[in-house]
Formats: structure tokens, sequence, C-alpha cells
């Protein structure tokens, strides 16, 4: 600075910072020694750290972010993590690769190793439509109940996540379509009208006994090959109970209409070509103590 | 300039010491050169430094057998399998809270201790005290005592200051690295940690606080020293709200020491204090401080001044406790030319503090004595809460932990009650209805099982009780739980 003159206060004997508010001046005492000390250090050490470490991001020109003298990478730091794990899993893994699914989730130490990593896989791959811990939601099935669409055995829920549900690149998925009865012309809107009201009557709801009376015979052509002649469902098709109290897509009047008329067919990839053999194993035995395991 | 006052005077008035000059905010610290002193307070020190010190460095040597498979170590925190050992103590994480009792007993006691003695936690069993003494000790080796010390400090670079220098900083380092080494080895077992450690097999976090250990043991002890007190620990602040005019401390008698100043052998005694301004209390003081200023907030009363002043009274031949421990009701009835009261033990808060003390050890032992060997945890499903299954009964899943603190297996046996009609069954069994269902725990662990109990929709209970029994000691433990459903 130019001007060198300093202005010292005459009470204490410092010297101000030379500004001046409405008379009251600024004292410029000096900063704590331990203070300024850790300040030069985090700067000596923000440069060799600017130098060891990536620092500087893409730029134009650049391609990429320095990587620094350590070339270090987060990401390749959990490529190395994911393959340390799964070889810290091998021996386990293929304990549960030659048990059967019955051993596993018997035998305690199986069992238990099953549903931890049945747990992690379910809440990375299945949990964002089934929801935590199967819980369900409308259009995907809770996995928590004793309700099984397709199959509720071991080997069925093993199938299921294997091949999928109506999933196009698996020969072996499970597969029916309900067709779509309005959209399609195939029955008139006043006959969708009268059997929801048949389906209302079968599952014990509110219903015009008359409306559903009209439409007992077509239910029986139309509807019974795969709901079975007593709304019971059938499991081989995947048809669901019309019977209970549970809903895939919704139980009341509208909901029940808007499924006949336009039929649902939800899907659910096959997991077989993005999981391993083991980790499918583990998914299943987990599924299966969710709560209605059969 | 910026200026404060550290010090209080307990006088508050005419008759005591000149107060003490203004220190500067800004000051640069001035290196303290403590004298050696002799006396009982100065030995009594040796003693707790080679007690404490002592059990620092041993206690994790030192072998328990409690069975197979179990650690043998005295005193162990093992984190990696969630448990802490203290001779036939064991802390397994459900019995946390005793760990919190444990520390309220301390903070109690040292309560007590404060109020019947002041601050003598920190004159002679706080850490920093402890070894920042036994640092000075090797500096005195190498450099010799105050006087040697501040001229080898003024003097040139020479072979002979270089060399005493180095010596110092080496054992210095030697012991740092020896408190911190020690430090890991109360969290693993200590033989084959200690053993690992240099043959590189030992956990990187043994590696990791040996390192900060050491250095942070060579940097408070060797060079941060009373700073670290005066700057940097609340415990002194704390200590001075818990410490009241009727604890004991360490102080000058400015009503017999005063008005002070040199003496003559032919001088009278008449007319004068006993003080005669030789500045031994102030030579042999770690914190740097003139005791004859009244209470300071540097001041940790490590008494090395009485010993000091003691030794010249005895050789000048006055009677000694010029600067003694004392209390501040004592000095001012002194000053008030009354006779001082006498030193009571008894009193409102420390009597308060004892009983608060036999209380809660009462508790902790009576709890320890009677601590149960299993001990069963139900965690309810969060998600979903609950589900209707195609019969209708409504089913809530559950996380049962049992916990075997006993090193045999054992068969415990799950009762579920509290709701008219349930029914349990537990993942891996065959089990239907409420009959009670018999399970295995492994020896010494936790088990997880996974429980599902359902109950006919509308039942009014939102309740259940699960009971665990073993089925040979016939020990039990009961956990509530609560049972959601639809509408409620």
């Amino acid at each position: 600075m130019a001007n060198e003159i300093k202005d010292i206060d005459d009470h204490s004997g410092i010297e101000t910072t030379g500004h001046s508010w409405d008379g009251i001046k600024e004292l410029n005492n000096p900063l704590p020694r331990w203070w300024l000390y850790i300040w030069y250090g985090t700067i000596v050490w923000a440069v060799v750290y600017m130098v060891l470490m990536p620092a500087i991001p893409a730029l134009p020109g650049m391609g990429t972010n320095t990587t620094g003298l350590r070339n270090h990478s987060d990401r390749d730091l959990v490529a190395v993590a994911v393959a340390d794990l799964k070889e810290a899993r091998v021996a386990q893994s293929e304990t549960l690769l030659e048990a059967s699914l019955e051993e596993i989730e018997t035998d305690r130490g199986l069992q238990q190793f099953a549903l931890a990593m049945g747990e992690s896989l379910f809440g990375d791959n299945c949990a964002t439509c089934h929801g935590a811990g199967g819980r369900g939601a409308a259009g995907y099935p809770i996995l928590a109940d004793d309700v099984w669409l397709w199959d509720g055995t071991l080997d069925g829920i093993e199938y299921t996540l294997r091949h999928g549900i109506r999933h196009d690149d698996d020969l072996d998925t499970r597969f029916s379509l309900m067709p779509s009865f309005g959209r399609d012309n195939l029955l008139s809107t006043d006959q969708i009208d009268d059997l929801t009201d048949y389906v209302l009557l079968v599952s014990g709801q509110e219903h015009d006994p008359v409306a559903a009376g009209r439409v007992a015979e077509l239910y029986q052509q139309q509807c019974a090959s795969c709901h079975a002649v007593d709304g019971t469902g059938d499991r081989n098709q995947g048809a669901p109970n019309l019977t209970d109290q549970e809903w895939l897509f919704g139980g009341s009047r509208d909901d029940i209409y808007n499924t006949i008329y336009n039929a649902r067919n939800s899907h659910m990839p096959a997991w077989q070509d993005r999981l391993d053999d083991a980790s499918i194993k583990a998914l299943a035995v987990y599924v299966h103590t969710l709560g209605g395991g059969e | 300039m910026g200026q404060t006052t550290l010090n209080i005077h307990p006088g508050g008035g005419s008759g005591g010491p000149t107060p003490p000059s203004h220190q500067d905010l800004y000051a640069k610290r001035e290196q303290i050169y403590p004298k050696l002193a002799h006396g009982k307070f100065r030995l009594v020190k040796w003693v707790v430094m080679a007690a404490t010190l002592g059990v620092y460095y041993l206690l994790p040597w030192i072998r328990w057998e409690r069975g197979e498979g179990i650690p043998d170590q005295a005193v162990l925190a093992d984190f990696e399998s969630e448990k802490f050992y203290f001779f036939f103590v064991e802390i397994w994480p459900q019995d946390i809270h005793f760990l919190a009792g444990l520390l309220i007993l301390a903070a109690l006691a040292l309560f007590l201790v404060t109020s019947l003695l002041g601050r003598v936690w920190c004159g002679y069993t706080c850490p920093q005290t402890v070894w920042t003494d036994l640092y000075i000790w090797v500096e005195r080796a190498f450099e010799g005592d105050r006087a040697a010390r501040m001229r080898l400090d003024k003097g040139k670079w020479t072979f002979n200051k270089a060399w005493r220098k180095l010596g110092k900083h080496t054992v210095w380092l030697i012991i740092a690295f020896w408190t911190g080494g020690a430090f890991i080895l109360y969290w693993h077992d200590a033989p084959t940690v200690a053993r690992g450690w240099f043959t590189g097999e030992a956990p990187l976090s043994a590696y990791w606080f040996a390192g900060l250990l050491t250095l942070t043991t060579y940097f408070l002890a060797g060079w941060m020293r009373e700073q670290v007190c005066t700057y940097m620990c609340p415990w002194p602040r704390i200590q001075a709200a818990l410490t009241d005019e009727y604890a004991l401390n360490v102080t000058y008698r400015y009503d017999r020491g005063e008005p002070r100043g040199p003496k003559r052998k032919s001088e009278s005694w008449d007319e004068r204090g006993d003080c005669i301004d030789c500045d031994q209390c102030v030579q042999v003081c770690p914190v740097g401080i003139d005791i004859r200023n009244g209470p300071q907030l540097e001041c940790i009363h490590c008494a090395l001044c009485i010993d000091a002043c003691d030794q010249m009274m005895t050789k000048i031949g006055r009677p000694t406790g010029l600067i003694a421990y004392d209390t501040d009701v004592a000095v001012a009835a002194r000053a008030a030319h009354q006779t001082p009261p006498k030193y009571r033990i008894l009193r409102t808060r420390t009597v308060l503090y004892s009983v608060l003390i036999a209380a809660i050890g009462g508790l902790i032992i009576w709890g320890l004595a009677t601590k149960a060997t299993i001990e069963a945890n139900v965690l309810k499903d969060r998600s979903p809460p609950f589900v209707q299954l195609s019969d209708g009964d409504i089913q809530n899943g559950y996380t049962l932990k049992l916990v075997n603190k006993l090193a045999e297996p054992r068969q415990m046996e799950i009762s579920i009650t509290g709701i008219e009609g349930l029914s349990f069954n537990v993942i891996g069994f065959e089990h239907e209805g409420s009959e009670p269902l018999i399970v295995p725990v492994e020896p010494y662990g936790v088990d997880r099982y996974r429980v599902l109990v359902s109950a006919p929709e509308g039942a009014p209970q939102r309740q259940i009780t699960l009971s665990v029994r073993d089925t040979v000691s016939e020990e039990t433990d009961t956990n509530r739980a609560s049972f959601r459903g639809p509408n409620r």
C-alpha cells in the first residue's frame, strides 16, 4: 500500500485497520498463532493433495479430470471392493449352489447367510416394485402374504425369479394373456357392467343380483377357463382367485370394470441373465420366508 | 492493549498480596523450566505416577480364564465381537447401560473428590499431568535441572547441546510409542496384536491408533504441557464450578507471609511476614505461575510449591505450611484475624455425592450379580406392518433375537400369547397354533429367528407377549411387541 502511515489506537496502543464507522475503529489484532500455523498447514496440504489426488475437473479439451500421481479413482475402488466381496463369498455361494432350496431354508447357517444375502439383493433389485419387505403396491403383488398368482413354493418362486412373467426374451417365462374384453369389442359394455356385478358377487361384495344373474352363463363361457368355474382362479395360468379379498389392481366396482374392459397383463423381468444362480437361490429363500411361503 | 485478568483474589482487598500483573492475550508462550522439588508431595506424585503408568502399561497383559473360545484377557474392549471384558464382568451390547452407569459413577467420584480436595485429579492423576511429569523427568536426566536447562537453551548449538537434545527427544518418542502401543492392547488380544504389530499382521486401525497416540503423547507431554491444561482442557472450568470455599486447595497464606521481602539473618521477624521472596515456589511450578497471587485458573494444584516452600521454611527455621492445602473459608478467617474453622468432610454436597455414588454403585453391583444369561429381543417388521392372509387372518412378521451369554448351546422354548386365537410359526420349523416351540440357540452368541404371528381379523388385542425359557435352567425372559392390523 502506498499509504504507510499507521493509525495507532490511543487507548490500547494497537494498530487499527484504518476503517472508521461513526468514529469507531477496529483494532488490527494479530490472528492467533496456532490458527495461523494450521491455516498455513492446510495451504501446503492443499498443494500436496492437488498433486497426488484428482483435483481439477475436466476442462474443455482435457477429456477427463486430473487423476493425480496416485491415480486414485473411487469407481475403481468400488469395483475392487465388489470383486473382493464376491471372492470372500465364493465358499458360501458354492454351498448355496449345492444345497437344495429346502436345505437352505432349514439349515440354520445356510438360512442366515441366504437371508442376509437375499435381503440386500431384494432391496437392490426387487423393492422398487414390490416394496420393502415385499409389502407390494397396486399392480405389484404383495410377497409377504400367502396369496400367490403363480406359485408360492420355493421351487415355484425360484422359477418365477429365473424366467420372469410375460418376459419377451425368455421362452420359459410364465405366460398368460387376459383378453381386453371391452377394448377389443369382445363384449359389450353392458355385458362388462353385468360381469362386474358377477365378480362382486363371487368376491362377497355388494352387487346387483339381477345383473350378476344375467351373466352367469357368460362368465362360464368367457372367464371360467382361467378363473375357474367357482372363481377361485388357476395358478397354472396365473389367473387370480376372484373369491378372496386380495386385489392386485383394486377391488372396487370401477377397478373391476376397468380390468375386464382393458385387461391387465403385468410384467416381471427374468432375472437369470442378471443375477447369478446363488443370488437367485438366496432371493427365492428370502421371498419364501417373507410371510406366505408354501 | 487487549487485556484481561485471569486471577481471582480470595481476600479481595487490603492485607493481601499485590494484584497480579495483567496478561497479554496475544503473548507468546514462555518456556517453563520447572525445578525438581523434594518433599512429601513430590514423593506422592512419584508413587502415583508409578502406579498409574504401571496399571496402564501392564493391565492388558493380565489373563483371566473365561472358557473355551472366549478371550482370556482380563481387560479387553472387543469391538469385533461387540463385547467388553473387565475381569469377571462381561458387557454385551445389551448391557450397555452398565457402561453408562460406570460413566455416571466416574463423574460423581470426580465431583466428590473435587468438593473435598479441589483439583486433586489435575494435580496427581490426570494423564496429561502424569506424562508431562515423566517427560520432565527425562528432560532433567538429559539436560539437568532448571538452571542448567535454561543455560543450555540460551547457549549456542554445540555437540554437547545437540546430543542432549537428541537423546531427550529419542527417549520421549520411545515413551510416546509405548504409550500409543499400549493403548491398542486394550482393543485386541495383547500378545497377538503386539506380535502382529511388528510382523505387519495387525489390523490397520492398530497402526493408525498407535501412531496417533504416539504423536499426541509426544506433542502434548513434550511440547504443549501446561497449555493443554490452560487452553485446551474444559475440566479446569468445570472443576472451578464444583469446588467451593470448603474444599482444600493449594493456598499461600498471605496473612502469615506478608509483607514479604528478602531478609538478612541479623534482621528480626517482627513487623514482617514469613515469605522471604526466595522464588522457590515459582521455580518448581510446572505451569509457571506464582501461587502467592492467589487461586489461579492455570494452577493444577500439584502441591510441588508446598514442598519447595516447606523445605525453605525448615532451612530458615520458620514453621512449615506457609503454602499448604487450605480452604478459602480458613484463609478468609485468618485474614480477619479469627480462628480458621476446622476442615469439614461432612457437608451437604459431599454427603449427597457419597449417597449417590453408593446408590448407583449398589445398583450396578446388583445388576451385575443378577444379570440374565438369556435375553429375547423382538423387532417388528416395519414393512409391511401387516398382511391379510387368504383366510382373512392378519399376519405380522417379527425378527426374534435370542441372546445366549453362556459358552454352551441351549434349547429355548418360545411361547407367544396375548391375542385370542393367535398362531405362530418360526421360519425353518414346522409349527402351527400357539403351542410353545423349542429352538436351539448357539453358544455365546445371538441367534436370529424369523417369527410370523397370525391372528383372526378383528381380535381386539394389539400386543403380543413373547417369552423364552431355557428348557434346562428354567431361566426366562419376556418381551412385548405390538401387533398391527387394518384400521388400528
